[in-house]
């Protein structure tokens, strides 16, 4: 399957050099995802987000489903709200994550993620089978996303009949009409947005943003970002084969009300958190880049007393050395190399975030 | 079209190569290597003092996307490195030819040019390798 967004001409227009992503035509990078990382963090930029998945759901029993299949809470969330939430299988495995938005007479709108849709599209709907709900994928939809600390700003200017809205709006809530849903949601730990819309409108919405000089910005901007910002990536940090305590997302879980059977419940009641071999951050201050699959040691002494792999790796461009999500089971006393090229280079074990605000979480001793 | 200066001498693996006024040779990796490298972030390089022999790696690139070894089309001595690559390892990608050159050798057998490309012949290799 090769699939193109509205905007593919666009993309090479603005010279975007295109790979596949999950049979998607995307851009990786218009010429520099440094320059494009850069942008999102000093400024803004926009990238297309179509080949996310989007699907209404409607029905009596619409919010009553989504209590079951999502493991945080829907109730939680009033309408013009939006909710970040995984879904498990039923060994509390991590099918994968979505935000939920719940929409005016009880309709909601879930968007996740494209690497997944296959599975989750066919357990979603083994799961609606018993209940009285109706889920309609939008492919109809363009996706794009507005992100930066002028993002706010940018979008005033080249869609004032928001103005208004967008300066009242809070993170992770949303505004619709007929033409656009604009959500205060993103993937990249910057203020922006993320816009709905057909795709008869994106282009035109691409190009006022071009004009007002906002950056496109392609996957691989997109992958350093959520890394600095410590986000999961589905498929890497986090499948079915791990529980959210074993991926930094046991917070995501919504205990109460206790009453609540969601799927996946009975298995992470089974499991003893402590026990889970925890997702962590890693820096790199020597020379080099830490990358998915490197093994991470654990040595004391001399000796190894234990062992690791990293999810997710890369180069950070906003702190200047590597950075890494890894899981790491916790050794105290332990300190942490990876071994690069034949040789042992020390990393640090932090948090799992690593940029907040565009500011370094953690102060590296070196 | 990449570009492929005329004045430069090429190897297989993507390196150029020139003569410079006192009879060293500079050598760096091309635009199309740069390209395919994507944004550079860190060199790692061979010390000055050392020799090496003609396809020998003599210093790593890592970018955003992966890691390369870059090989020395000629043997001889590391005279020099070009120590702007410590904080600005970009310069490879926006002057690979210029400003992103990476060191200097002093060769101990000139002869050992005659196996190298010239422009019209790297520009073939690249046309090959885009099949």
């Amino acid at each position: 399957m090769e699939s193109k967004t509205a905007l593919y001409e666009a993309h090479m227009a603005a010279g975007g050099k295109i790979v596949d992503f999950f049979g998607w035509q995307l851009p990786m990078h218009y010429g520099s995802q440094l320059a494009e990382h850069h942008a999102v963090r000093r400024a803004v930029g926009m990238f297309d987000v179509s080949h996310m998945t989007v699907v209404d759901i409607v029905g009596p029993d619409a919010q009553a489903w989504l209590e079951v299949v999502l493991a945080n809470n829907i109730q939680k969330i009033s309408e013009g709200q939006a909710l970040y939430s995984l879904m498990l299988n039923h060994q509390a495995g991590i099918l994968d994550d979505c935000i939920v938005y719940a929409r005016a007479d009880g309709r909601y709108r879930m968007v996740y993620n494209a690497a997944t849709f296959e599975q989750v599209s066919s357990w979603l709907k083994q799961q609606a089978q018993s209940m009285s709900v109706r889920l309609t994928w939008r492919d109809d939809v363009s996706m794009l996303a507005v992100q930066g600390p002028e993002a706010m700003t940018v979008l005033a200017s080249v869609l004032p009949q928001y103005a208004d809205a967008l300066v009242r709006l809070k993170p992770f809530n949303f505004i619709e009409d007929e033409t656009h849903f604009i959500a205060t949601t993103g993937y990249t730990g910057e203020q922006g947005v993320e816009i709905i819309l057909s795709h008869a409108n994106v282009l035109a919405l691409w190009q006022a943003l071009l004009a007002a000089q906002v950056q496109p910005c392609g996957l691989g901007a997109r992958d350093t970002l959520r890394l600095e910002a410590g986000f999961n990536l589905s498929g890497q940090d986090m499948d079915a084969s791990t529980n959210p305590w074993m991926a930094n997302v046991g917070w995501t879980i919504a205990w109460q009300p206790k009453a609540r059977q969601f799927i996946g419940k009975e298995a992470l009641l089974s499991l003893n958190e402590k026990e889970q071999v925890p997702l962590v951050g890693l820096i790199m201050t020597e020379k080099g880049v830490l990358r998915s699959q490197m093994p991470v040691y654990l040595m004391q002494g001399g000796e190894q007393v234990g062992q690791g792999v990293i999810t997710s790796g890369g180069f950070s461009p906003t702190l200047g050395y590597a950075i890494a999500l890894a899981r790491l089971p916790m050794v105290p006393n332990a300190g942490a190399e990876v071994r690069i090229r034949h040789r042992a280079l020390p990393v640090t074990i932090t948090q799992p975030a690593f940029v907040r605000r565009g500011r370094a979480v953690h102060q590296p001793t070196t | 079209m990449a570009n492929i200066p005329k004045e430069l001498m090429y190897a297989q693996t993507h390196e150029w190569i020139k003569k410079d006024e006192n009879g060293h040779y500079i050598i760096g990796v091309t635009d199309h290597a740069q390209a395919l490298l994507g944004d550079i972030v860190f060199v790692d390089h061979k010390e000055v003092g050392e020799y090496v022999c003609a396809g020998d790696d003599v210093a790593i690139a890592e970018s955003v996307k992966a890691v390369s070894e870059i090989f020395t089309p000629i043997s001889g001595e590391v005279i020099a490195f070009n120590h702007r690559l410590e904080e600005e390892p970009e310069l490879i990608n926006t002057d690979a030819f210029g400003e992103g050159w990476l060191m200097i050798i002093r060769p101990s057998d000139e002869s050992e040019l005659q196996d190298l490309l010239d422009s019209e012949a790297y520009r073939d290799v690249i046309a090959e390798e885009e099949h």
